[in-house]
């Protein structure tokens, strides 16, 4: 056991060499890591959100609407089929799904024949044939039950998160140089992580607005009377406009607003801030091909009557149409403040939201408490360090130094292992290295307590370290691998600071067998061998 | 001369005291019990939802009119504090089922800016849902379970059955009596508290693995001796390393807890208890409970006659 060959005394050296050394850039300054030569390492150890400050935001994509209207669709679908079969029905819409009553019970069959016709398959890849989007159940003679299928309802919800974290990166990230991390969590969450954030208000308003922008026309024929007392024709809806109040909060006006869309936001190619010919702030927008040809014939057919810009429910402003517009651009002009205009451009370029986000989780560090944090961090684990350093010298003398060697390794080693995984140092995390340092003598405490009672039974100096050695192995791994874990079940279910204090942790206990087990025994081993004491003081 | 803080040769009598270890733990755990149905423990906002705000002012905080800003809102209690240092605050609100999370952020953000007389910088906003503090709920208890059967199992695997089983009592021990220790102080339980305590377990099994490795080593060396003795045996050749460890680990965790910061207070404070806790139960509880099963020895090779082991020669 005590014999060490060369290649093993190389391969022991150079881990802790290179270990070491994968640390050294995290107490460099950016503009030393800079005038390294490449073939050094240079990743430093990621702060977490808690102690280099930023912003952490859990959203829940809110698809019932978008579910609702995916049933809606699918119910116009199976009536207009209906219909066109001639069987007479009637049709409802519950929570759960359709319910269609037929007028003759003998139109059951054909009726289920129609419907199945319209059934699409969703979640079908080349593995997998995919799962009907709508089921036919239930009811019986005149009733026919239908109801989305929960693949089509997966899906439906997996693509409203996945559109809703583009649209947000569009929004938050435009230029791409933000080190922002949007992933998608469980079924309909999205988790939002920004780094290093002075405020949050801009992050907010772009988590809050839905930016559905359409262009309809106004119903001319309601009275004012109406207008006030919301009494709208068929197919008209009354809208507020985006201007309020400033004492009330109430709507300056109210609109009433045609529901067919002569043109939708989604056919925008770009929107940028402008100045109209007032030199007032506006956006001016740009169409796409198609968006182009609605815009034209629309204005065209509809010169000298206003034309509404309806943002997320509520009225922009309803300019006259004064002549065809057959460019396929367009300026938005209401009464915008310079950012309004800015923001109002920004969120028309990144899109609209497929459906509202609610935020069910909002964690915000200002950078200077995370500073402060980092830093009573590294006071308590200096201290630490050094009342456990102290100790152990005095408990093991020489030992002990070679323990402490071994230790002071073991912390630069955490920090190389932390910094080439790219993991996340939080203040949990902090404190997992701090508790490191008072477990990762153990191994050491286990191998010198053997020796100890080896030498107590009468062994010769080097047999009592060999047995010392190889006896505490066993119970180092052990021991250690419990610990292990519990670090694993952390990480698997812990959030955030709680998976940076798992990652130090299990990153401690790889080092800590290593230092203890490998290098200190290598030192041990060296210093036995020149020095060929014996006895021990121990 | 080198610093020893048990002395080398050690005869304590730990497994004579079992009962009264027993009687004390199951004390203290009918303690915790009471405590925890009684009190209860004073869940933070990751468990409950609601708002956590930590702000600084220029000056001392005027909690008075602090108090009443924010008891004007409309918000439910709202419980204030200084945290750390004077003009520190840390201001706790509960969960509103009627407001979206931001409203209320935005609504005490805007009052205290506006309002009040010293100029408030916010530092932390934790704002967590009532969905998501259900979740949090159902995984940390989960990931204590999780850990805890995991522990068995490994312990199962490498020991006997019956070391698995003793581990999984000594750990649910420390569990509870950390569980009583909050519900006792009332301080926060948290997230970061389920981390404590799932390295609490680590630690606690840790110790315990070490005993448990002692033991099994000496069934097989003394196979003649009384189960009894033999624990006791092994716990006084391994009580230096229980001290040793569990002494450099407090050393740490004293040092993170003076100096590491208002923030992690709740989490060193558990962990000390733990240490504690943890060190005590592998003594006291998970060596000694191994009487109670049926402890497996290695098949006895018959000792010639006359040629009894005696097993006072092997001490």
């Amino acid at each position: 056991m005590l014999d060490f060959p060369r290649w093993k005394v190389i391969l022991v050296s150079l881990t802790a060499f290179i270990g070491v050394l994968l640390s050294v850039p995290n107490f460099l300054t950016d503009e030393q890591i800079e005038s390294l030569p490449g073939f050094m390492p240079s990743k430093q150890v990621t702060l977490g959100l808690d102690l280099q400050g930023g912003a952490h935001f859990l959203l829940e994509v809110d698809t019932e609407e978008t579910i609702h209207n995916m049933l809606l669709n699918k119910g116009q679908a199976i009536r207009d089929n209906l219909s066109d079969e001639n069987i007479l029905h009637r049709y409802n819409v519950t929570d759960d799904g359709l319910v269609i009553r037929l007028t003759n019970p003998e139109d059951r069959e054909r009726a289920i024949e129609v419907i199945s016709d319209l059934v699409v398959q969703v979640g079908a890849s080349i593995t997998d044939v995919g799962t009907d989007d709508i089921i036919i159940e239930g009811g019986s003679g005149a009733v026919i039950n239908i109801s989305l299928s929960e693949a089509a309802v997966i899906a439906r919800k997996t693509q409203s998160v996945q559109q809703s974290i583009e649209v947000l990166r569009r929004r938050l990230d435009e230029t791409g140089t933000r080190e922002l991390t949007i992933q998608q969590n469980g079924e309909d969450r999205i988790l939002l992580q920004i780094p290093g954030l002075e405020s949050t208000e801009e992050i907010k308003f772009a988590l809050s607005q839905t930016a559905a922008m359409n262009f309809h026309l106004t119903n001319l024929s309601v009275t004012p009377d109406d207008l006030i007392r919301d009494r709208m024709p068929p197919r008209t809806t009354r809208y507020p406009s985006i201007e309020k109040d400033p004492q009330t909060g109430e709507p300056l006006f109210y609109y009433a607003i045609r529901d067919e869309v002569m043109v939708a936001g989604e056919d925008l190619s770009n929107a940028t801030y402008s100045t109209d010919e007032n030199n007032q702030p506006a956006v001016s927008i740009t169409f796409n091909t198609r968006g182009a040809k609605d815009f034209a014939d629309a204005t065209r057919a509809n010169v000298g009557k206003p034309f509404a810009i309806v943002l997320d429910g509520e009225v922009i402003s309803a300019p006259r149409i004064n002549t065809a517009i057959l460019g396929g651009s367009a300026i938005i002009t209401g009464s915008f403040t310079v950012q309004e205009a800015n923001d109002l451009a920004l969120l028309l370029r990144a899109g609209a939201l497929p459906a509202p986000l609610d935020i069910e989780e909002e964690r915000t560090v200002g950078p200077d408490l995370g500073a402060d944090s980092v830093a009573a961090g590294q006071v308590a684990a200096l201290i630490g360090l050094a009342a456990v350093m102290i100790f152990i010298i005095l408990t093991y003398g020489f030992f002990g130094m070679i323990a402490n060697v071994a230790l002071g390794i073991n912390i630069f080693m955490i920090f190389g292992i932390l910094s080439t995984f790219g993991a996340t140092l939080t203040l949990p995390g902090i404190a997992g290295i701090v508790l490191t340092v008072g477990m990762a003598v153990d191994a050491n405490v286990l191998i010198f307590e053997r020796i100890r009672e080896e030498m107590a039974r009468g062994k010769k100096v080097l047999s009592a370290i060999d047995e010392g050695y190889s006896r505490a192995f066993g119970t180092i791994m052990d021991a250690n691998v419990t610990t292990l874990i519990a670090a694993l079940i952390l990480f698997q279910f812990g959030s955030g600071p709680i998976k940076g204090f798992a990652v130090t942790l299990a990153a401690g206990i790889f080092t800590s067998v290593f230092t203890a087990v490998s290098l200190s025994r290598l030192l041990i081993v060296k210093w036995v061998r020149k020095k060929k004491p014996q006895t021990l003081e121990l | 001369m080198l610093l020893k803080l048990v002395p080398q040769d050690t005869h304590i009598q730990f497994i004579k005291y079992r009962l009264a270890a027993y009687i004390f733990s199951g004390l203290m755990i009918i303690g915790s019990g009471v405590l925890y149905f009684t009190d209860g423990l004073n869940f933070g906002i990751d468990f409950k939802g609601g708002f956590l705000i930590e702000a600084h002012t220029e000056q001392t905080a005027d909690l008075t009119e602090l108090r009443r800003l924010t008891g004007d809102l409309g918000l439910g209690d709202v419980a204030l504090q200084t945290f750390g240092q004077d003009n520190q605050i840390l201001i706790r609100i509960e969960y509103q089922e009627d407001k979206s999370l931001e409203e209320v952020v935005e609504l005490v953000h805007s009052t205290l800016e506006t309002q009040y007389s010293d100029t408030v910088t916010f530092q932390r906003t934790e704002a967590v849902g009532a969905k998501v503090s259900g979740e949090l709920v159902e995984a940390g208890v989960m990931s204590v379970v999780l850990a805890v059967g995991a522990v068995l199992f490994y312990i199962w695997i490498r020991f006997e059955w019956q070391f698995g089983l003793g581990a999984v009592i000594a750990l649910v021990h420390d569990v509870l009596l950390t569980i009583g220790m909050f519900s006792f102080t009332q301080l926060e339980f948290n997230l970061s508290i389920i981390a404590a305590i799932l390295t609490i377990v680590g630690y606690s099994l840790n110790d315990t693995v070490v005993v448990y490795d002692r033991i099994r080593e000496n069934l097989r060396k003394y196979r003649k001796r009384e189960l009894p003795d033999l624990i006791n045996f092994s716990l006084n050749e391994t009580l230096n390393r229980t001290v040793m460890t569990s002494f450099t680990t407090l050393l740490a965790l004293v040092a993170l807890f003076y100096f590491g910061g208002e923030v992690i207070h709740g989490f060193t404070a558990a962990m000390i208890w733990g240490i504690f806790v943890g060190t005590y139960s592998s003594v006291f509880i998970a060596s000694p409970v191994l009487l109670w099963f049926e402890l497996r020895r290695e098949p006895e090779e018959k000792p010639a006659e006359g040629k009894e082991v005696i097993p006072e020669q092997f001490r």
